[in-house]
């Protein structure tokens, strides 16, 4: 079938951007190989909730009107409230339509999928930046006897065995697992890398209300000095409870969490674990309290004083070994992080590291375009609420393209 | 940014960062040092040769180190420990990130000194205890930076110099080393 547009991912990206190509009457099919918002339905946890407030839970032309503004959506709002995207959109999805190869013969792209073929003209990648769990090479050796997990099989404290876990990576998975696994009686390790911590709010505020009014979302890629480095920072400690409290090591030493360092290697059946500590505290802290200060320099009225948070509690005695053949850690949950994959993609546009090289969204093939990777164009580019000035400046590109070469 | 003069060619750094993030194969370098026994536990060790940027290379001279042990431990003392070479490892290390970070975030130093502690349990090495590591049981370097620059300032200075320093990494972290007969 000819179409002028393949978009390929029924995740907000590619509804947003479905939503764009309709507004300029571009035709279009969106494939997807599971239902529309499948990542929300299939690849998180039962407890899981948004940690952005559902005040900024918007794509275009479509925003949050509950009755809790400051709240966060469980994962059936979620998919609710993009699945109403989709119908109020009209978006012409194609549900369990998986994309098998894509390929550009010169002026066509050929997509092939599981239910039949497309030639377009051009292609909107939105298949998503977290499609497969990231898992250190040495998972391998860990003894057999040890149940691993990753955030795509744990859906809650209840399918791991009872005893030690061991949960690796310190972002906003790997603390909100430490956090519900230690309260479920299982002794919880956590071992940490470099992290991002935020307090859930200040000065009254949500901490993500201080990122929007202070511009931080907003940053352009292109004024960014370190982008690579922007776009591997790791996702902040936040969790959207109820009670909108704080999730930082802090809070997880109180609870009764062990912290190790970052996990380097295992050596005979042992664990081995980074000494820096120290240093990725010092690091997450004084970062902390960077961005705190570019939020009391804005001079925002009426609000509480700014405040001061007490440096990271270094462990008295932090393990730098530990045997995983004792039996103390019976299960180890991966929450070192997330990447795309791109299998099906036949068209040479991935750089050495297997990621798309694309500048702001556009790729180096003619009419190939991409949504929806960390710091796409902005710093709020993966998130919910920053894919709608993102979709607009790509899809205006497309047009663009479309019509230069009619 | 107003000038600063620390001595570190920054400019130099980030055109070599940007160099080599496109040649991975030029960025493997081989540091090398070769040793000799003299005699008891002293030896002697030279480093001049290295590999790097696809290339043999060579320090301007050459360097000798002499290793021994002390007199409380029943030896000539005809130069350090093998250990405390680690610690003067870590502090050159350190050290120079802190000069680089200060001079590519244009802060002015005027003195940087460190202390580097080694805490080292002694049972381990003379196999007095099993439980006791060979190794230090933990290191403590502190500085003291007189700079034009707030506190904060400065300690990210010295937590950035970590994030980047080979030696930091090269003791937090665990490293394959094999050791074989020729
Ligand atoms: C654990 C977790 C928590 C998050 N929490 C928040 C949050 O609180 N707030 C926020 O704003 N953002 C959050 N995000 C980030 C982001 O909003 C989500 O990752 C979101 O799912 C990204 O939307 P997307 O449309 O880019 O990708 P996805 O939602 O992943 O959509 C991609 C779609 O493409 C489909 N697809 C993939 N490959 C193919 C193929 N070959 N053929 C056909 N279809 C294919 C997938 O099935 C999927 O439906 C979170 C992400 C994760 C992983």
């Amino acid at each position: 079938m000819d179409v002028t547009t393949v978009v390929i991912g029924a995740g907000h990206a590619g509804l947003a951007a479905s939503h764009f190509l309709r507004e300029r009457s571009i035709d279009h099919v969106v494939l997807e190989r599971g239902e529309v918002a499948n990542s929300w339905r299939r690849e998180r946890w039962d407890s899981l909730r948004l940690l952005t407030p559902n005040w900024q839970s918007r794509l275009p032309g479509h925003r949050y009107e509950g009755a809790d503004p400051d709240g966060y959506m469980t994962m059936g709002e979620v998919v609710d409230f993009v699945e109403r995207f989709a119908t109020v959109t009209a978006a012409p999805v194609r549900t369990s339509t998986t994309v098998t190869s894509v390929s550009y013969s010169g002026d066509r792209y050929d997509v092939l999928t599981s239910t039949g073929a497309f030639r377009a003209r051009t292609v909107v990648i939105a298949s998503g930046a977290c499609n497969r769990p990231v898992v250190p090479a040495f998972s391998d050796a860990v003894p057999a006897a040890i149940e691993q997990f990753t955030p795509f099989d744990y859906r809650g404290p209840e399918k791991l065995p009872d005893g030690g876990v061991l949960v690796v990576g310190a972002s906003a998975t790997g603390v909100q697992l430490a956090a519900e696994l230690q309260r479920s009686g299982r002794p919880v390790t956590l071992s940490v890398g470099e992290h991002t911590r935020l307090p859930r709010t200040y000065r009254g505020r949500d901490i993500l209300w201080w990122m929007s009014t202070s511009g931080v979302w907003d940053q352009r890629y292109d004024e960014i000095d370190d982008l690579t480095r922007a776009r591997r920072l790791p996702s902040p400690q936040l969790a959207g409870t109820a009670d909108r409290s704080t999730l930082d090591l802090n809070t997880l030493t109180a609870l009764g969490v062990q912290l190790v360092g970052r996990w380097a290697a295992i050596r005979d059946g042992k664990a081995l674990f980074s000494g820096g500590l120290r240093n990725v505290f010092a690091l997450a802290d004084l970062k902390q309290q960077r961005l705190l200060d570019t939020f009391d320099a804005l001079g925002v009225s009426d609000l509480p004083p700014p405040e001061r948070f007490a440096p990271t509690t270094v462990p008295t005695a932090s393990r730098l070994q530990l045997d995983l053949r004792s039996g103390e850690i019976r299960s180890i949950v991966w929450a070192t992080g997330y990447r795309p994959e791109y299998d099906w993609l036949d068209v040479p546009v991935l750089d050495a590291k297997g990621r798309l090289d694309h500048d702001g969204g556009v790729l180096a093939s003619p009419g190939l375009y991409a949504l929806g990777l960390p710091v796409l164009r902005r710093r709020k580019s993966t998130f919910i609420h920053g894919i709608e000035d993102d979709a607009r400046d790509v899809v205006d590109h497309l047009a663009a393209h479309l019509a230069h070469r009619p | 940014m107003t000038t600063v003069e620390n001595g570190v060619n920054v400019q130099a750094l980030l055109e070599a960062r940007t160099a080599l993030q496109g040649a991975p194969e030029a960025a493997q370098f081989t540091w090398r040092a070769t040793s000799k026994w003299d005699h008891g536990v002293h030896s002697t060790t030279r480093v001049q040769q290295f590999f790097g940027l696809g290339a043999e290379q060579s320090h301007k001279a050459e360097s000798v180190f002499d290793a021994d042990h002390p007199a409380v431990f029943a030896a000539e003392d005809n130069g350090i420990t093998p250990i405390e070479y680690l610690l003067v490892g870590l502090a050159g290390c350190l050290t120079a990130g802190v000069a680089s970070v200060a001079q590519n975030r244009g802060i002015q130093l005027r003195s940087v000194d460190a202390v580097v502690e080694g805490k080292h349990d002694i049972r381990g090495i003379l196999g007095a205890d099993p439980d006791v590591r060979n190794g230090f049981n933990d290191i403590k370097v502190t500085f003291s930076i007189d700079a034009d620059a707030s506190k904060e300032e400065i300690e990210a200075l010295v937590a950035q110099s970590q994030k980047r320093s080979a030696v930091f990494d090269a003791l937090t972290n665990p490293t394959d080393v094999t050791v074989e007969v020729a």
